[in-house]
């Protein structure tokens, strides 16, 4: 009996954190809307998992406390049940039920996240190239011709279209409060959604393994307001120096280093790999320059 | 010198060193100690060259209860670094390594072997069979696993051990992220012991097919007989692909060719594909015999049937076809959009939905009968609510979304620990406590195996459940250190708290083998748990032909139903009873592997070219070797019969 006690306090506990408000845990404190979108499913999923757990504990403490040897006569002899065809349907049809649910919801949120969150499709969003190497993240803003180093400013309330890519091991980049990872390779470029509508500093981070360095392989993020977020960009456009192709090669070089601002990015001398996923529309050919029909080949071949 | 120069450890350290010392003092301990005691002899007698699949068992729980430790003695050091935030116990390479060999170690080298051992004990006696089906082949399957697990294990004293996790993803674990030889012994000792595993598969499917016991048709197969079935065929199905990998991946590393690198055309997406397509099957080979050794057990100590038999065969086939339909959802960051990662979801939650209904029938198992709390019920009872939670956080990965929140994260580690500890670990444990009378003649301490029992389950939940919370708070998983402003300091030291109740609680058990080895009472009778299925009709210890006569068999329990008045399973007269011979062959195949796989490792051509050349005479010796087994006679089983009653009475 013990089990049982022990079990419904780490339930409970669980229960009480998961909800508690003064000191809420990072995927479930989201802000901005994917991330609400999964820290919604997720809370759906306790709770419906929280039902099935307490059903399979109460029967279990039923059994165990009902039939147990200690309490039946010495000459009781259990009898020989085959089983049940009503009582085996029930637990079958119910947990298929259980699962056509979380199905539904689980294959509309993909959807949703894996787009321009609601709401904000009228707005063109903004673009940011994040290209990983051990063990820096690069953010380069093509549209407004800047590249930072191992930290990310972002203007609130604009949907923004990652564009992640890796010059070494896959590494996974993940803002827990903004919303959840999805890899940077080296051989394609994968398209993430994140969109912040509070203003404030996060956490970044490689979640992949990628080697010695990859406890530190982290990254800040500051989402600003629009005019905030513009005047910061003027600002680069006025102080910070050029990236020159020698530069971005020595950034390059296995390591940790600090956080860097330029004028220009790293697209102008070294493309991101042509192979395009998931991007929302013009994606596809916005390199075709560098194209030559080998290349042309293997991205067809990977369709 | 120079030449000696590649066997160092790249990244020593005192604890390495110190390692290396112990290991040669171990090793050269053995060597002197068998030499003194004259036990040469009869280790090689009884033992290397034996082709019974009683005494292999033993050997592969022997050898997986050694890889326990090891691989716990990783599990510790790991916990201990990450106890306190901005630890410098170990340092980052060190901990990587670590953490891949915990992995390799755990899944092929400790559930494995433990698994196979019990089956191979367990499973021709359940079916009234005399052995395997191939015995000789059954002994080559064990060396070359031993000898794969060896060669793995010298990796951390001799040139370094593998350090890019034990799903090893490419570029990281290509030669240029990945210099030293560590990513080698990977590739080549999963390698040979996963041929060996193979072949343990062909062995058992070809057994249970074909050599049950008159009467036994499949639906009165014993329920663990029916998991081993369903295991061997997913291993048939699934190794094949790892061999593959493994050698697309050997060839990268060695040959320079570009499967999986990041230049020519060679794709990292590839391996992940590969590996999870073994990988995810793989999750059920271990887990699938640990349902076959909890349902023999409730039910025993229950004193009932097991309830819905066909259900729980029907949903255990249905695990088997979905554990292949689901690989995708251990990379569902890698970027395959909405329409594959909703598909890959809805596979992987339909596993729910087997798996709940034998769930339910455990339960169900339990009603109305008449429970014993004994050690190997106490593990079966205890894995119901805890792999429920493993279970039911499974399914929440499998929300594509949410699991790009979950992916990468402390949250997937305690939901597999929560699914292979109290599956797997908890089901060995069970079993081998179960059946050790069957095998020894003497019943492990109850009293001792308890004190393990509780400080086992307690650490366990104590060590894992807080990861769920870190997990959502956003510490990653592999990382071997973090700052303090990140919080994750408090969870983490209880973490490791629970991480020393499990090393108590295995002090226990290793203190009850030493235990009852000396005092436990000995001649308990050949059925000690009043059981219910075949191999507890024979006496304890089990002859090397197991039964004197084949038994007759008309239902699932039928030694349960022999006792209580049903038909008797043994009918006729003593014949003379034919079986294999024993060959040292298996086991110098083994070594000549090793030799090999050691060679290839370090590139050392003319030595794999040298063996290699072995391996092929030995199989040629195979060839032409003419061999017909030898036979027993009728008064031999006649006096080994008295005796044997006379042990059991």
């Amino acid at each position: 009996m013990k089990m049982k006690w022990a079990l419904l306090t780490i339930i409970f506990s669980i229960a009480t954190v998961l909800t508690g408000c003064d000191n809420p845990l990072a995927v479930l404190d989201p802000k901005g809307p994917v991330a609400a979108n999964q820290a919604n499913v997720i809370m759906i999923s306790i709770w419906t998992m929280l039902i099935i757990v307490l059903v399979v504990v109460i029967l279990y403490a039923i059994m165990l406390f009902k039939y147990r040897a200690s309490k039946s006569s010495d000459d009781y002899v259990p009898p020989h049940v085959e089983g049940s065809h009503v009582l085996e349907a029930i637990w079958t049809i119910i947990p298929i039920l259980i699962v056509i649910f979380l199905s539904v919801v689980s294959v509309r949120s993909t959807y949703e996240v894996e787009a321009t969150p609601k709401g904000y499709e009228d707005q063109e969003p903004l673009i940011i190239y994040a290209a990983s190497s051990n063990w820096k993240w690069h953010f380069s803003y093509p549209e407004e011709d800047i590249e930072t180093v191992n930290y990310l400013f972002i203007p609130t309330n604009r949907p923004i279209e990652f564009k992640l890519y890796s010059y070494g091991p896959i590494s996974s980049f993940w803002i827990p409060q903004l919303g959840g990872q999805k890899y940077a390779m080296s051989d394609m470029v994968n398209t993430l959604h994140l969109l912040a509508d509070t203003p404030g500093d996060y956490m970044g981070r490689n979640a992949n393994f990628s080697g010695s360095g990859f406890a530190e392989h982290t990254f800040n993020v500051k989402a600003l307001p629009e005019e905030e977020y513009t005047k910061w960009v003027d600002e680069i456009h006025g102080t910070a120096k050029k990236l020159t192709e020698s530069e971005f090669d020595e950034l390059l070089e296995p390591g940790h280093v600090g956080q860097y601002t330029f004028n220009g990015t790293h697209l102008d001398f070294k493309p991101a790999p042509e192979h395009n996923h998931g991007a929302s529309g013009q994606g596809e050919s916005k390199h075709s320059e560098h194209e030559d029909s080998k290349d042309e080949a293997e991205t067809e071949h990977q369709h | 010198m120079d030449y000696f120069d590649r066997f160092a450890v790249p990244h020593s350290s005192p604890m390495i060193v110190g390692s290396q010392i112990a290991i040669a003092v171990t090793v050269l301990a053995i060597l002197v100690g068998v030499t003194y005691f004259k036990k040469w002899g009869y280790l090689w007698r009884e033992w290397f060259t034996t082709v019974d699949h009683k005494r292999i068992g033993i050997m592969y729980i022997l050898a997986a209860l050694l890889m326990l430790f090891r691989g716990g003695a990783d599990a510790l050091l790991m916990r201990a670094q990450t106890a306190i935030p901005d630890n410098g116990l170990l340092d980052g390479q060190h901990y990587n390594e670590i953490f891949t060999t915990h992995g390799v170690v755990m899944i092929l080298f400790m559930a494995m072997p433990f698994i196979i051992g019990l089956m191979n004990i367990v499973t021709p006696l359940q079916i009234g069979a005399r052995d395997v089906a191939f015995p000789r082949l059954n002994a080559v399957s064990f060396w070359l696993f031993f000898w794969g697990a060896m060669l793995f294990n010298i990796s951390f004293v001799v040139g370094g051990s593998p350090d890019a996790g034990w799903t090893a993803y490419f570029p990281l674990a290509s030669v240029e992220f990945s210099e030293s030889v560590g990513m080698n012994y990977y590739a080549i000792a999963i390698q040979i012991a996963g041929i060996g595993t193979l072949m343990t598969g062909i062995n058992f499917i070809v057994t249970i097919l074909k050599m049950r016991a008159p009467g036994m048709t499949l639906m009165k197969m014993p329920m663990f007989t029916w998991s081993i079935l369903i295991t061997n065929l997913i291993i048939v199905f699934a190794f094949p692909v790892l061999t593959v990998a493994l050698a697309l991946m050997t060839m990268d590393r060695m040959f320079g060719t570009n499967f999986f690198t990041m230049a020519n055309g060679g794709s990292d997406m590839l391996w992940a594909n590969l590996f999870w397509i073994w990988g995810h099957p793989e999750v059920y080979i271990v887990i699938l015999p640990a349902f076959g050794i909890y349902s023999e057990i409730i039910s025993t100590f229950a004193r009932r049937n097991l309830y819905g038999y066909k259900s729980m065969v029907v949903s255990m086939v249905a695990i088997s076809v979905l554990s292949f339909v689901v690989w995708a959802h251990h990379f569902f960051t890698m970027g395959h959009g909405a329409m594959v990662n909703g598909i890959f979801s809805v596979t992987t939650m339909a596993i729910a939905v087997p798996t709940g209904i034998k769930i339910f029938n455990w339960l169900f198992t339990l009603w109305r009968g008449k429970i014993e709390f004994t050690v190997p019920m106490l593990y079966s009872l205890a894995f119901i609510p805890i792999f429920t939670i493993g279970g039911v956080t499974g399914v929440m990965l499998a929300m594509a979304s949410a699991d790009y929140q979950y992916h990468n994260t402390m949250f997937l580690v305690a939901h597999f620990h929560y699914v292979l500890i109290p599956g797997t670990v908890f089901s060995v444990l069970a079993g081998f406590t179960y059946w050790w009378p069957k095998i020894f003649n003497f019943q492990l301490s109850e009293r001792i195996g308890k004190w393990a029992f509780w400080f086992i389950v307690v650490g366990f939940n104590v060590t894992f459940f807080p990861m769920f919370i870190t997990g959502l708070d956003g510490q990653a998983r592999r990382m071997y250190t973090y700052s303090e402003s990140t919080g994750y300091g408090p969870l983490n030291m209880l973490s490791f708290v629970g991480a020393l109740g499990l090393l108590l609680g295995f002090a226990f058990l290793v203190y009850n083998i030493y235990w009852s080895t000396r005092y436990a009472p000995r001649n308990v009778s050949s059925d000690p748990w009043n059981a219910r299925s075949l191999e507890w009709a024979t006496h304890s210890p089990v002859p090397e032909y197991n039964f004197a006569i084949v038994p007759e068999v008309d239902s699932s329990q039928a030694f349960w139903d022999s006792k209580n008045n049903g038909p008797a399973l043994f009918k006729g007269k003593y014949k003379e009873i034919h079986m294999p011979n024993n060959s040292g062959v298996p086991f110098i195949l083994g070594i000549i592997f090793f030799v090999w796989g050691f060679a290839m490792v370090f590139s050392m051509w003319i030595f794999a070219i040298i063996a290699t050349l072995g391996i092929f005479a030995c199989m040629a010796h195979r060839s032409f070797e003419k061999d017909h087994g030898h036979h027993i006679t009728v008064e031999e089983i006649e006096e080994t019969e008295k005796k044997l009653r006379g042990a059991n009475a």
